[in-house]
């Protein structure tokens, strides 16, 4: 069977490949795999456009290293979206679901209160991993992979966090469902 | 405003290929990253762990080369920290991680598409009250742009042959430990 049409890959193949694409993205851009920076400096050019007297006064756009602009990690993030239409596409592993089976036992099946709580868990997210300079990609796989001492402690504070949070919200009813 | 048209095209060319993966991995599916944080469907670790042990081989040869650098984060105790527990927080209410949420939305998957936007507000949260956070990021110990092997005066390849093996070991027992469950039904 072509592997393109597959629904799924067995995650060790998965994790190798992304491993290889890590050495690709060093070999040829000298850039680690990362997501969320893209976002800040999304967010940070739009802020300036919106309100730049307050953007004047604002010490980020003052710092060396905080270019906020459309680079190599930003086209990842589009590439990312790309990549992943592209796979669903030809599996034909693709939905429109709004709640997830295990979100709508916990919290009933309104799309607004979904919407809601992606929307929070999104800022909150976002926020930790600007917090911390890296998420799941930057720190998880990217940092972990290059030994930093942030990544690795990044590693183990976000999985006791989400442990934590997840058997808070869902307890162990809904970890048996899964 | 943009880096040269080079540099675009690269990203994007790593990017799809990520995608890619991410959703083959089956990564970019709720019911996968939330049972990985309910301990059900290790996925998402099996992922992460062969990423590092095969990414951290090639990326040390690039360096010793001179063909790459590193490019790593301060540790800056306070940001890692607060960072660390709210990004898992926000993870487990949200169901996806920032990568898998892109992806999840390629995938056509509405909710994640609706926490991108609450992402980029949680990224200009953070750039708007960026000064005041500082004695927050800065407040406890910097231990600067760090590794490992040099947090230890340690040489790179023994931590890089640890990193493997020890990723070899705990995976091949996760698999040994999972044969003696019964097998787990889909959602």
């Amino acid at each position: 069977m072509n592997p393109l049409t597959m629904k799924s890959w067995s995650p060790y193949v998965v994790g190798a490949l992304i491993g290889l694409l890590s050495w690709f993205s060093f070999a040829t851009a000298d850039k680690p795999l990362g997501i969320t920076t893209a976002f800040e400096y999304t967010a940070a050019i739009t802020e300036r456009a919106v309100a730049p007297q307050a953007a004047l006064t604002n010490a980020y756009y003052k710092e060396p290293e905080k270019t906020p602009k459309i680079d190599w990690e930003w086209m990842l993030v589009v590439g990312v979206f790309l990549g992943a239409f592209l796979s669903s596409k030809l599996s034909g592993d693709r939905t429109q679901q709004t709640v997830p089976s295990l979100w709508e036992w916990r919290f009933g099946a309104s799309t607004a209160k979904r919407f809601a709580g992606a929307f929070f868990g999104g800022a909150l997210m976002m926020f930790g991993a600007r917090l911390a300079q890296g998420c799941t990609s930057g720190h998880g796989i990217s940092g972990a992979l290059q030994l930093a001492v942030s990544s690795w402690m990044f590693v183990v504070l976000l999985f006791a966090s989400g442990i934590a949070t997840a058997f808070l919200i869902y307890g162990k009813e809904g970890a048996n469902r899964v | 405003m943009f880096d040269e048209p080079v540099k675009l095209l690269l990203g994007l060319v790593t990017g799809v290929g990520f995608g890619f993966l991410l959703q083959k991995g089956r990564a970019a599916k709720y019911h996968v990253i939330i049972g990985q944080l309910l301990l059900k469907d290790w996925t998402v670790v099996k992922i992460m762990a062969t990423a590092v042990a095969v990414g951290t081989v090639g990326v040390y040869a690039l360096v010793a080369m001179g063909a790459a650098s590193l490019h790593i984060k301060p540790a800056l105790l306070g940001g890692v920290l607060l960072g660390g527990l709210l990004f898992g927080a926000g993870l487990a209410i949200f169901g996806y991680c920032p990568g898998t949420s892109v992806a999840a939305s390629g995938e056509g998957r509405r909710d994640a598409t609706v926490g991108l936007a609450g992402m980029l507000v949680g990224a200009g949260v953070y750039v708007a009250f960026y000064p005041a956070l500082q004695p927050i990021i800065k407040g406890l110990a910097d231990w600067g742009k760090i590794t490992l092997p040099q947090a230890t005066a340690t040489p790179s390849w023994l931590w890089v042959v640890g990193v493997v093996v020890a990723v070899i070991g705990s995976l091949y027992l996760l698999e040994s430990r999972k044969k003696q469950m019964r097998p787990l039904k889909q959602m």
